[in-house]
């Protein structure tokens, strides 16, 4: 039986410390939907969307209900559009029309996201592929619910150089669209190496084709469970440390398992996978980079912030995976700067730059998240910055991403506001000098000589 | 059977578990177990319930209960005993 303490530490938990689920993300195949006949494959989608999904936001709130646990989002992964528009699109306008439907659909059932205006493109782009991309800015600037994100590379097939010399081009487009919303498309824009099938956080999520018809993943949070647990042993020895952080993230990642079970059995779908991510929110004690600074740094970005991070990553996979059979997703610490206080206070206050970001991302997940830059950026700049990031992920076989977001109109000192819980960002400097002659080379770079594994 | 946990925390006030018990009474809410600490001035009680011949479901008890406790200052919370099984218990 549980006892009165077991029980109050619960509720803290909750009411105080912002222990929630972050999402029930279903992931939706929609192969089974493809026709060469435009109209009718956005009919197939949005029926079958719309049949598939048409409990999940219902059921996540009786869940919450009965739990007394905040479920923040309800969401919908679908099969990359860049392979199931391939027959039917045959220019970027066709891709937007998709996009439309998807939005219509994710409206209908009151779902907060739909991730999956994919494309997978790691070795190469198909034409059908890069109409896709070509059909991002307009897509996400005539939505409300799309988020759209493109794998350029992975550990197997090395980067596809020509994607992101065009996703240079896209984000910056995507940033013009958008420019009355502070730029806001770029929120809903991921680039990666690496992207997993199941993940269930937006914006980068997408159903896989590994997948089966129907999944429901989930995506807990916690980073001020980790916080609060680790105020009470500040000054003990690192063995303290990380059995603290263990011990929370197990707890954290059983109420996701809860969660993850009951929406799946309720709704009769499999369940997928938990992804344990310490997802920050803007909220005030919702911080991954208080939890580094509770951990012994100043701010995020002093030295010494990398192996925090490297540390605190590790402790919650290991604490995590005890708690769930099934992981999977990006599973580990993000460190996004808009959607935690933390890291905005770090960056005004000049302790954390891109660079020092770059090279936390080499220890966690997932990349260079959420950083608004100034809106005259070049775009090959843009793309040497993806391009870097890409080669981190490929080369230590993780996932890596990059959400930048040129603030059109906006330069270095001034501040965006998205609003909820994309937060708000100071506009942070990007080294300038100039990579064109890298950035225009044709083709791709070779997969690392350790994906040679056969 | 789904035990039901209800907890309250708030400062320490005369007719606390009265109320509740009332409440789970008139809904015919079976009370299986009551423990209560004061720690630092604060009311702290735990109760495991058992709603199967209840007249109300889990959902509206939560939305009676607090506002039952928002009018004493109090914040009680009902909730499922699976999630503390899952957090506590390997």
């Amino acid at each position: 039986m549980i006892n009165i303490l077991e029980a109050a530490e619960t509720v803290r938990m909750i009411t105080r410390e912002n222990l929630d689920v972050r999402t029930i993300t279903m992931g939706i195949s929609l192969l089974d939907c493809i026709s060469s006949d435009l109209n009718e494959l956005c009919e197939n989608i949005y029926r079958k969307i719309t049949s598939k999904a048409k409990d999940l936001v219902r059921v996540g709130d009786e869940i919450a209900k009965e739990y007394g646990i905040p479920i923040v989002n309800k969401r919908i992964s679908v099969t990359p559009i860049g392979l199931i528009g391939a027959s039917a699109c045959a220019k970027p306008d066709d891709y937007v029309l998709i996009a439309k439907t998807l939005d219509d659909a994710a409206k209908e059932v009151g779902v907060n996201f739909l991730g999956g205006f994919s494309a997978v493109v790691s070795k190469g782009m198909t034409m059908a592929e890069e109409n896709l991309i070509r059909a991002i800015p307009e897509a996400l600037a005539r939505t409300s619910y799309v988020c759209a994100s493109v794998n350029v590379g992975s550990t197997r097939t090395g980067i596809d150089m020509d994607a992101i010399r065009l996703l240079g081009n896209t984000i910056l487009e995507t940033a013009r669209r958008t420019e009355d919303r502070d730029s806001l498309g770029c929120a809903k824009l991921v680039v990666f190496c690496n992207a997993p099938d199941d993940n269930p956080f937006m914006a980068g999520a997408f159903h896989g084709v590994t997948e089966g018809d129907t999944v429901i993943n989930v995506g807990v949070s916690g980073p001020g469970v980790v916080k609060t647990a680790l105020e009470s042993v500040r000054g003990e020895s690192f063995e303290v440390l990380c059995e603290t952080i263990k011990r929370t993230a197990f707890k954290v990642t059983r109420v996701g398992q809860l969660v993850a079970q009951e929406a799946s059995r309720r709704l009769g779908v499999p369940f997928g996978i938990i992804d344990l991510s310490l997802a920050p929110t803007p909220a005030i004690g919702d911080s991954v980079a208080d939890i580094l600074h509770e951990i012994g740094v100043e701010y995020a970005g002093a030295p010494g912030t990398t192996a925090a991070l490297a540390l605190l990553n590790d402790q919650v996979k290991k604490g995590g995976v005890m708690a769930s059979s099934y992981v999977g997703g990006l599973s580990g610490a993000f460190i996004p700067v808009s959607e935690d206080q933390g890291m905005i206070e770090a960056v005004e206050a000049g302790a954390l730059h891109i660079e020092k970001l770059e090279a936390m991302t080499c220890v966690c997940s997932v990349g260079l998240d959420m950083i608004a830059i100034p809106g005259d950026t070049k775009p090959s700049t843009i793309s040497g910055i993806i391009a870097d990031e890409m080669a981190i992920g490929m080369v230590n076989a993780k996932t890596t991403a990059v959400r930048l977001i040129p603030v059109i109109g906006k330069g270095v000192g001034e501040s965006v506001e998205f609003g909820g819980l994309l937060g708000h960002a100071p506009v942070m400097p990007v080294n300038e000098f100039g990579c064109e002659n890298f950035i225009s080379r044709k083709g791709r770079i070779p997969a690392p000589i350790h994906s040679f594994k056969n | 059977m789904k035990k039901v946990i209800i907890t309250v925390i708030g400062r320490d006030t005369v007719g606390i578990i009265a109320k509740v018990c009332t409440y789970l009474a008139d809904h015919n809410v079976n009370i299986l177990d009551i423990s209560q600490t004061i720690v630092g001035g604060y009311f702290n009680m735990m109760m495991v319930t058992d709603p199967t011949d209840s007249s109300v479901g889990a959902g509206q008890m939560s939305d009676d209960l607090t506002a039952l406790g928002e009018g004493m200052g109090l914040s009680i919370r009902v909730m499922g005993e699976d999630i503390f099984n899952a957090m506590h218990r390997v």
